[in-house]
């Protein structure tokens, strides 16, 4: 197997009502990174997951998992992957204990209670492993989502939109337990709205938008090659207007007057940072402190998919 | 991985653990409703009617009850066994499994079959109360009763698949089989019809069902066994052909 264990070439997608759900993806997803997609509603990346996952199938294109194809040898394929939904689809009368082994046994793996035990106790569910589905609450089921997707120990696990309604506290647990699945070498891919998540986690991100792969990237170099960085300049007293000989550096005054913001880009050799300090001290301002501020992985994927609805 | 051996168990325990934890629903009501059956038509009527081909009327429609339970159960069961996760989305798990459709279709059928049989096991013991019933020949007796839930299992998830709403579910059951069972000869002997009538209910295919299930109770039959027996065989190889269709467009739940 190559470095790459999921590998789609063209892969396209057409539903029965004509909508063009993915057009010619290309994707390599690597061994034991965590990969986050991110992408408007209907972008396509529920329907990229589904093809992968065996639950819809493609129009045209080829998926590979560990050089298997995804639909000649789906048994391969199908058993290294474990799939946790955007919704929260459940049996609403089934225990917890015996909901996770059902899965297991759908996967084709021997019974084995210690592991569902390991997986219970991993997500904090142990205690409620007799209680039925149904007296869960939203938070809990889906910790139960994600305990039956590792109930056959998966190499590759999808997570579609894992975090969504979920409070900041499980949010920062489930984000502890994909870490410590990655440091078992289990490989991860994951939709999400919140971009914070995909900073927060991810090694790879993707941006899909109308069914297009925009741009795959490493997360810092991403932030790094679209990032810009500001400047924020205090001044000890109030300014107007901006001096003739700082026009050039398109500055923008605070709404208190009392700072200047200056936007430059890390890609470029020179930032004209030095200059500007020098030109603020010809001009007679003075300096009272001095900040810089990244933009965000937020600010790049509104930037990217703006640039790629508009062309 | 040739087989999913235990891909199949799971599905198969599954649908028997909702058959376990739905009793009420799954067995004693059709036991019930059958017993009322048994006492207001066996009982109560049949005191007033006589005897057909030397059996007494209670005797007589054990066999077209039995068989009204076994159609509406095997369908009722399985249709709901695969409706439901296409209802509450849980199908995704079995669609992402690596297990073959063929096996998901036995392992629901196999449910449902098993689940119909108990219910016949049950409700045939409950005849003992309130009828004289013999079994002349037991094994052809098996045979048609395990053939009759298999195939019928088979329709039933066909029903299943190809339903938008639990209307749709309910249509099959209600409007063809139930009408189909009280037209067949389940509480009357076809001689007993005028003949234009006979003629017409040669046409019901759960005439000869029911015909051939009494034959092996209390070997009567208005026709040949066999046919019941080929024409079960000819329903069953229709419904696999049309199941094997609808999986290969991807079981209408596959986009």
């Amino acid at each position: 197997m190559s470095e790459n264990q999921i590998v789609i070439n063209d892969l396209s997608k057409v539903y029965d009502n004509g909508f063009n759900a993915l057009k010619n993806i290309n994707l390599n997803i690597k061994k034991g990174e965590i990969f986050a997609m991110l992408g408007p509603n209907g972008a396509g990346k529920t329907t990229l997951i589904s093809i992968i996952c065996g639950i819809v199938k493609p129009s045209s294109g080829k998926v590979t998992v560990e050089d298997f194809d995804i639909i000649e040898d789906y048994r391969e394929t199908r058993s290294r992957i474990g799939l946790v939904p955007q919704e929260l689809t459940l049996e609403q009368f089934e225990t917890v204990f015996n909901n996770v082994s059902y899965s297991r046994g759908l996967y084709g793996k021997k019974p084995d209670p210690t592991h569902i035990e390991k997986v219970l106790k991993q997500l904090s569910l142990w205690d409620k492993k007799d209680l039925i589905l149904r007296k869960l609450s939203g938070g809990m089921k889906r910790r139960v989502l994600i305990a039956k997707a590792l109930s056959h120990e998966p190499k590759i696990l999808f997570l579609d939109e894992p975090t969504a309604g979920v409070d900041v506290e499980l949010r920062q647990e489930m984000w502890n337990v994909v870490k410590s699945l990655r440091e078992i070498g289990v490989t991860i891919i994951l939709t999400t709205h919140y971009i914070e998540e995909a900073e927060e986690i991810a090694d790879r991100v993707g941006v899909i938008n109308q069914g297009e792969i925009i741009i795959v990237e490493q997360k810092k170099e991403l932030i790094k090659k679209m990032g810009h960085k500001v400047l924020s300049v205090e001044l000890q007293e109030e300014v107007k207007d901006i001096p003739d000989s700082l026009k050039k550096y398109n500055l923008i005054i605070g709404s208190n007057k009392m700072s200047l913001a200056y936007t430059y880009n890390l890609k470029e050799k020179q930032t004209g940072i030095t200059n500007l300090l020098q030109d603020i001290k010809d001009s007679g301002l003075k300096l009272k402190d001095l900040k810089t501020e990244q933009s965000n992985l937020e600010k790049i994927f509104v930037t990217l998919v703006k640039e790629n609805n508009e062309n | 991985m040739k087989i999913n051996y235990y891909g199949f168990k799971a599905i198969y325990f599954h649908e028997m653990d909702r058959f376990r934890r739905t009793l009420g629903q799954s067995l004693l009501s059709p036991v019930i409703s059958t017993s009322l059956y048994f006492i207001v038509f066996g009982s109560v009527i049949g005191g007033y009617v006589q005897k057909i081909d030397g059996i007494s009327y209670g005797s007589f429609i054990v066999p077209g009850l039995l068989m009204l339970t076994l159609l509406t159960q095997s369908i009722s069961n399985t249709s709901f066994g695969i409706f439901f996760p296409k209802f509450n989305g849980t199908i995704y798990e079995i669609l992402a499994a690596p297990i073959s459709a063929y096996e998901i279709v036995l392992a629901f059928v196999s449910a449902g079959a098993t689940k119909t049989l108990i219910v016949g096991f049950v409700i045939f013991l409950t005849a003992q109360f309130f009828a004289d019933v013999q079994v002349q020949y037991p094994l052809l007796m098996i045979f048609l009763l395990v053939l009759v839930s298999f195939t019928f299992a088979l329709f039933g998830f066909l029903v299943g698949l190809v339903s938008k709403d639990f209307e749709q579910m309910s249509i099959i059951p209600s409007f063809v089989i139930t009408p189909m069972v009280f037209l067949g000869g389940s509480l009357y002997s076809l001689d007993m019809l005028p003949e234009f009538w006979q003629v017409v209910t040669y046409f019901n295919p759960v005439v000869y069902l029911i015909s051939s299930l009494r034959y092996s109770f209390y070997g009567i039959s208005d026709f040949n066994i066999w046919i019941s027996v080929g024409l079960m065989v000819l329903f069953l190889s229709v419904c696999v052909i049309i199941v094997s269709i609808l999986l290969k467009k991807g079981y209408s739940i596959k986009s």
